[in-house]
């Protein structure tokens, strides 16, 4: 580190502590909402006749907490921990991040709390009634002045690549939500959205691609850049590279989403542009996923004794395979027999479960010891645990998917001899049935590796429980005007 | 080189945010303006009638208990699609479908052209405890829609709105609503909107299709 200057500058790794435990008990929640989901497709008579443990009024609940409540708690403290350390700067504008932090949690009760009552726009993953949708609008719209403004402060003078995915996630979730949810209310509990038919599918899985793309890939990847050089203890394998895939993974991305509507009434050229935008996506994805994991070149040997980073790499496997399938998946052929089925389930949960869970526990096991004043995780031996029940879980999940996915694509287009179709729709489910169960049970075991988190951060968090946590100062260089190649994340 | 011109984004934070939101915004602009304006051109055909106040009700219902969760209504242009659930689905039959409902997964059968397939009798028992009719099916049973009442002002309401965006309702229509609904239970709306998906809201060609089309659904 350069010369030391007085220093009386220190990280707010307060809201970050509060994001990272948000998301260990969002994790936990969202997690116990889908197992008792998946439960109920497999036995029915679980739904308890109760509405709103109905299980289609469960399921949005499902998306919801592990996709904005988890995964975006997860996301928010890490960007802010990232943007700190990459930037050498304290947080800009500390009252607006805490508000940030206690306005995602209101929006994300809110909404959770709404649609099991049947509160709903009925648009996947943007579910919350108008009401929810202008606090996201608002909190969305604060916690990106804040990024902005702590990077208009930073004392290095290069943005670290990690914080070109956060912006972008930032600007494109801002833009994608607000254009998704335009609608006109009627009451305070029901509203109709400006767009119909056609154009409101377009709009809607272009959010719903994109939610994907910007949410669940862009913000993670942010992470990874971040934290895989960290846990590596190397620099990035290629800066360069990265440059090339953020571009192109940013603007190919956007086009993709009419692959969720291929044979629909959406215009024929809509589908193809959206096909071959698809696969092109293949190569920034692939690219991202090859820098990760070359990082790791020269240390493999940390996997043995470092649960964090074989989170990291089995995620950036995860992602890799994830976007191979998304790629597959789009081409029209492919798609007339994955469509509809469960294959589309098995793939969203290798890219959540695999790609997106996986890559923030591991950055969580990173992150959390040094935000929270210790030398290291509470237990290494119940991170491996989680390791093993998340890996295992996830694989069983995945893969009984698969096969009821491709059963059930198989089934619904057989036909005799005689061109008559061979079977009827409730074959299908009844041949698939086993399946729900083993995904009920994969599920059951990454809902607890997910206690073995939590329990393991708990201990961890002592001296942040009692107050005695000392804050870390911000390392303050002498101003560099120019710096080639990125300087490498701080230590801290 | 081209790198250090390159350069300036990284280290201009502005700069970073601008180029991000051109970046990401090309594909949406390509692809969604021209709906838009296809979508202003084109009026609905005059047989596609906006839904009437019932079905608007049961439509709503269909909404609020997350149905399109595992039931799509898009009938793809597929053999062995249009074999089973009947002529595949045009963008003219969903005009007046806010939110749409195409869904995407299909844990239950397509109920694009459900209407008619079964009495209005099957449709309740079915609601109200599906495996009384089917043994097999892991469908949820709905029994809180037989006692749950439809309130006549909030439709008329509804009805307010889509016609603000564009939906032709007349005055009448609007009057009516109240008396349409009146002492109807949310089961009755949800029955007389499945059993007019694919006749009612059905245009022209594609009825013309269906008279000629030798498929039988089933």
């Amino acid at each position: 580190m350069q010369v030391m200057k007085t220093n009386t500058e220190y990280y707010d790794d307060h809201v970050v502590r509060l994001f990272l435990l948000a998301s260990a008990v969002w994790g936990i929640v969202g997690m116990l909402l889908g197992m008792y989901a998946a439960a109920e497709l497999a036995w029915p008579g679980l739904n308890l006749g109760l509405p709103w443990l109905t299980f289609s009024r469960l399921r949005p609940d499902h998306t919801f907490g592990v996709i904005f409540a988890f995964g975006g708690s997860a996301l928010m403290g890490t960007c802010y921990y990232v943007v700190q350390r990459t930037g050498h700067a304290r947080l800009a504008w500390n009252g607006l991040a805490r508000f940030t932090f206690w306005g995602w949690q209101a929006v994300c009760v809110l909404a959770m709390a709404t649609m099991p009552f049947g509160i709903t726009q009925s648009k996947e993953y943007a579910e919350p009634e108008w009401f929810v949708d202008i606090l996201i609008a608002i909190v969305w719209v604060s916690f990106g002045a804040v990024f902005f403004a702590t990077l208009a402060r930073r004392r290095i003078h290069h943005i670290y690549v990690a914080n070109w995915y956060y912006g972008a996630f930032i600007i494109a979730v801002a833009l994608l939500h607000i254009v998704n949810n335009l609608a006109v209310p009627v009451s305070l509990t029901k509203s109709y959205p400006i767009y119909s038919g056609v154009v409101d599918a377009m709009v809607q899985w272009w959010y719903g691609h994109n939610a994907v793309a910007f949410f669940l890939t862009a913000g993670f990847l942010g992470m990874m850049y971040y934290f895989v050089p960290r846990q590596a203890q190397q620099p990035l394998w290629s800066y360069r590279f990265s440059i090339v895939n953020f571009w192109a993974l940013i603007s190919i991305y956007m086009w993709a989403g009419s692959h969720h509507l291929m044979y629909t009434a959406l215009p024929d050229w809509v589908q193809s542009v959206g096909m071959a935008f698809s696969l092109v996506l293949l190569m920034p994805s692939w690219g991202s996923a090859a820098n990760g994991l070359f990082t790791f070149n020269g240390s493999w040997h940390r996997l043995k004794d470092d649960p964090a980073a074989k989170f990291m790499v089995l995620a950036l496997v995860f992602y890799a395979a994830a976007t191979f399938e998304g790629s597959m998946m789009a081409i029209k052929t492919v798609n007339s027999l994955s469509h509809y089925t469960d294959w589309t389930i098995a793939h969203v949960h290798s890219g959540s479960l695999g790609w997106v869970a996986m890559i923030t526990i591991g950055s969580l096991y990173a992150m959390a010891p040094r935000a929270l004043g210790r030398p290291a995780m509470h237990s290494r031996g119940a991170m491996e645990l989680h390791f093993w029940l998340h890996a295992t879980g996830t694989l069983l999940y995945v893969v009984a998917m698969w096969i009821a996915g491709v059963t059930e694509g198989v089934m619904w287009r057989a036909t005799q001899p005689d061109g008559s179709l061979t079977y009827p729709f409730i074959d299908s489910l009844l041949a698939i049935k086993p399946w729900y169960m083993v995904r009920w049970f994969g599920g059951v075991l990454i809902w607890l590796g997910m206690w073995v988190m939590a329990w393991n951060l708990w201990y961890t968090a002592g001296d942040a429980r009692r107050k005695v946590i000392q804050p870390i100062p911000v390392p303050i260089p002498e101003p560099i005007r120019q710096q080639t190649p990125a300087p490498l994340p701080a230590a801290g | 080189m081209a790198y250090r011109h390159f350069e300036f984004i990284e280290k201009h934070a502005w700069a970073l945010g601008i180029f991000t939101a051109i970046m990401v915004s090309l594909g949406g602009l390509a692809e969604i303006t021209p709906l838009f304006v296809e979508a202003l051109q084109v009026k609905p055909p005059e047989n596609v009638k906006p839904y009437d106040p019932l079905r608007l009700a049961g439509r709503d219902i269909y909404v609020r208990e997350g149905c399109y969760l595992c039931h799509s209504q898009m009938i793809r242009a597929l053999r062995f699609e249009t074999q089973r659930y009947g002529p595949f689905s045009t963008a003219e039959e969903s005009v007046y479908d806010r939110p749409f409902l195409w869904g995407s997964k299909r844990t239950g059968p397509d109920l694009a052209r459900v209407g008619g397939k079964y009495s209005d009798d099957w449709q309740r028992r079915h609601l109200i405890d599906p495996r009384s009719l089917v043994p097999e099916t892991n469908m949820p049973a709905y029994p809180w829609l037989e006692t749950g009442r439809i309130d006549g002002n909030d439709i008329a309401a509804r009805m307010r709105v889509l016609r603000k965006l564009g939906d032709r309702y007349s005055d009448a229509e609007i009057a009516a609503a109240p008396e349409a609904v009146k002492d109807k239970t949310e089961l009755d709306a949800l029955v007389a909107y499945l059993q007019g998906l694919g006749i009612a809201n059905e245009p022209q060609a594609a009825a013309a299709a269906a008279a000629t089309d030798t498929g039988k659904p089933q």
